[in-house]
């Protein structure tokens, strides 16, 4: 199959369904409407089913009823919406099912704004859930890899029980570039024997839960989850690197910024500045070994966002204090100028900073 | 010889109940189970225990089952529903979790005409978090959050599930019984019973509302607590049908 013209949101929903999903519930907020509207339209093509919601609290707790019965399930919203649905995330993680929830990022705090941020860091990497839980959150750059990452999406939640978030920003969900749907790679995928639809009277019954009122039994529980974030941290960790072994400057960024960064880079470069490069593409698991790549005579580390400096604190910790980490961001729907960031990359280039 | 007269039905586990003594919830666990064994549905029923002092049904009923979050049973339900239209899918639901926090999932649910049965237990108290007020709880009723009783001026008259749920369409099946004396609960059954055949019969969403009473925290004995129930809560919330559609009546 060749490639095809697509609006981010409407690819985000065609390579869902390519990948088998059947049931979309969701609300109404902006900047990632065309993606329900995808959904309603073509779920029920394929004997699917597109829901609207009263709210994204029940739109989260439907997929979470839909993921325990067995179903491959999406949700999508945008970042105020995601705090609501933050209650449920954690309910489903405590519960190890598997569902994929999509997040075009607007800028936030509370209503915020509604242009292309990365201010939902934190809130995806850390959860706003209670408890000790993680997901899998995946930072596409360019709607292939947009497409490429939502199909595996649905096959790494079903591989190790546990929601993977993909995170876009406005920027992702508006632009439109040509995708092709490529078969994401094989995995022997376990059996969903322990879905609620019904026991025929064949078996005892299955329950979903996260509940565990003996304090042991929790613990346990908890540890059991932990030792799968840990198995999902060595087979799932992904990032793009460039340069970092002569590197003097070395530009951390994801999505849509690390698109302006490598402008930045090309121009650096032709100025005969030795840039690298490291794009995580899952910011959970955060790709720390990276950073143990990077050359030990570079001068800095710098973190480019479009936010106030949240995902830097991971950077700090991947880089272990082996070099300086500065920061330079824009934020509340604003997006860096390549301009910028050369001008950054220049100053710890030439020990300015 | 001996006659059996009564068994133990297969619709509940044999896991001993975990409420108080004198508790309701554990006629109305039978009442439920009994129903789904004689629709023979129990193989393919999936329920949604609440939170609050029925968090555990999902030890209780011999299906399968999904423990939601405070007042999400109706959302969740939607969601297996929708996965699996044939099969029977209830929620089981206090007063705290259904009509104060949950108030907008089942609003919703009815106003889809979700084709599921809900069990609203209403004993016009939190009782699981030890005694605070509901939206339920009668005017001068003593809570832990109300010390000197439920002042109207202040949070409000006691709301009205049925009635409130019975305006919206899609509620197909509307009832409020109670389970205070055998007569009572002989009445309650044939009610739920009617609940889970308009699901089977593809008609919309369906709700009994079952009066019931909390010894514990209403600080009365088991006997005390069913006059309590028949004497107060029955003149406030009057029980009967509010919509029945016409193939099960």
């Amino acid at each position: 199959m060749g490639k095809i013209l697509m609006k981010g949101n409407e690819a985000i929903g065609a390579a869902a369904i390519k990948a088998g999903c059947k049931y979309f519930f969701g609300y109404p907020i902006t900047p990632q409407n065309e993606l329900p509207e995808y959904m309603s339209r073509e779920l029920p093509k394929v004997g699917g089913v597109f829901l609207q919601a009263e709210s994204e609290v029940a739109a989260i707790n439907m997929v979470y009823g839909a993921a325990g019965a067995g179903a491959r399930v999406m949700t999508s919203s945008s970042s105020p919406g995601i705090a609501l649905k933050q209650e449920g995330i954690s309910y489903i993680a405590g519960a190890e099912l598997p569902c994929v929830i999509v997040n075009i990022v607007r800028g936030g705090p509370g209503l915020g704004g509604i242009q292309p941020a990365q201010s939902d860091y934190y809130q995806a990497t850390r959860g706003g859930g209670n408890g000790d839980y993680r997901h899998v959150v995946y930072a596409p750059a360019t709607l292939q890899e947009t497409v490429d990452l939502v199909m595996e999406a649905f096959d790494v939640a079903d591989m190790y029980r546990i929601p993977v978030m993909v995170i876009g920003d406005g920027m992702i969900g508006q632009m439109m570039e040509p995708v092709e749907f490529k078969e994401p790679k094989k995995r022997e995928l376990p059996p969903k024997d322990w879905a609620t639809d019904g026991t025929k009277g064949e078996r005892e019954p299955n329950i979903i839960n996260s509940l565990f009122i003996d304090p042991q039994e929790l613990e346990d529980h908890v540890w059991k989850l932990e030792k799968k974030h840990e198995l999902i941290k060595q087979n799932e960790t992904r990032y793009e690197e460039y340069n970092l072994e002569d590197a003097e400057v070395v530009v951390v960024a994801y999505g849509t910024t690390s698109r302006v960064v490598k402008n930045a880079i090309a121009k650096c470069e032709e100025e005969g500045i030795k840039v690298g490069l490291i794009r995580p593409i899952t910011l959970w698991p955060f790709p720390e070994e990276a950073f143990d790549k990077i050359n030990e005579n570079a001068k800095g580390v710098l973190t480019v966002e479009m936010s106030t400096g949240q995902m830097i604190d991971d950077v700090k910790i991947a880089v272990k204090g082996k070099h300086p980490v500065y920061f330079h961001g824009r934020t509340g729907g604003m997006v860096p100028d390549p301009r910028d960031i050369v001008a950054e990359i220049k100053k710890i280039a030439g020990g300015e900073k | 010889m001996s006659t059996k007269v009564f068994e133990r039905t297969k619709g509940l586990t044999k896991k001993p109940f975990h409420y108080c003594p004198g508790c309701t919830h554990g006629i109305i666990h039978r009442l439920v189970g009994e129903v789904l064994e004689e629709l023979g549905v129990l193989g393919k029923a999936i329920g949604v225990a609440p939170v609050g002092c029925s968090v555990f049904a999902y030890d209780y009923f011999n299906c399968d089952m999904h423990e939601a979050a405070h007042g999400r049973a109706p959302a969740v339900a939607t969601g297996i529903k929708r996965v699996h239209p044939d099969s029977v899918v209830f929620t089981y639901q206090g007063d705290g979790d259904l009509a104060s926090i949950g108030t907008a999932e089942i609003v919703h649910a009815a106003h889809r005409g979700e084709k599921i049965t809900t069990i609203f237990v209403n004993n016009a108290i939190y009782g699981m978090t030890g005694g605070q007020m509901a939206p339920t709880t009668l005017i001068g009723q003593k809570a832990t959050t109300a010390p000197l009783g439920r002042d109207e001026a202040h949070t409000g008259k006691p709301l009205k599930v049925s009635e409130m749920l019975s305006t919206i369409d899609g509620a197909k099946f509307v009832e409020r019984v109670s389970v205070h004396n055998a007569a009572n609960i002989r009445k309650a059954k044939k009610a739920i019973k009617k609940a889970f055949e308009v699901q089977l019969a593809g008609e919309g969403f369906g709700i009994v509302e079952v009066l019931s009473t909390c010894p514990t925290n209403w600080g009365m004995t088991p006997t005390e607590s069913l006059k309590w129930l028949e004497e107060n809560m029955i003149p406030y919330y009057p029980l009967g049908n509010f919509r029945t559609p016409e193939e099960v009546k």
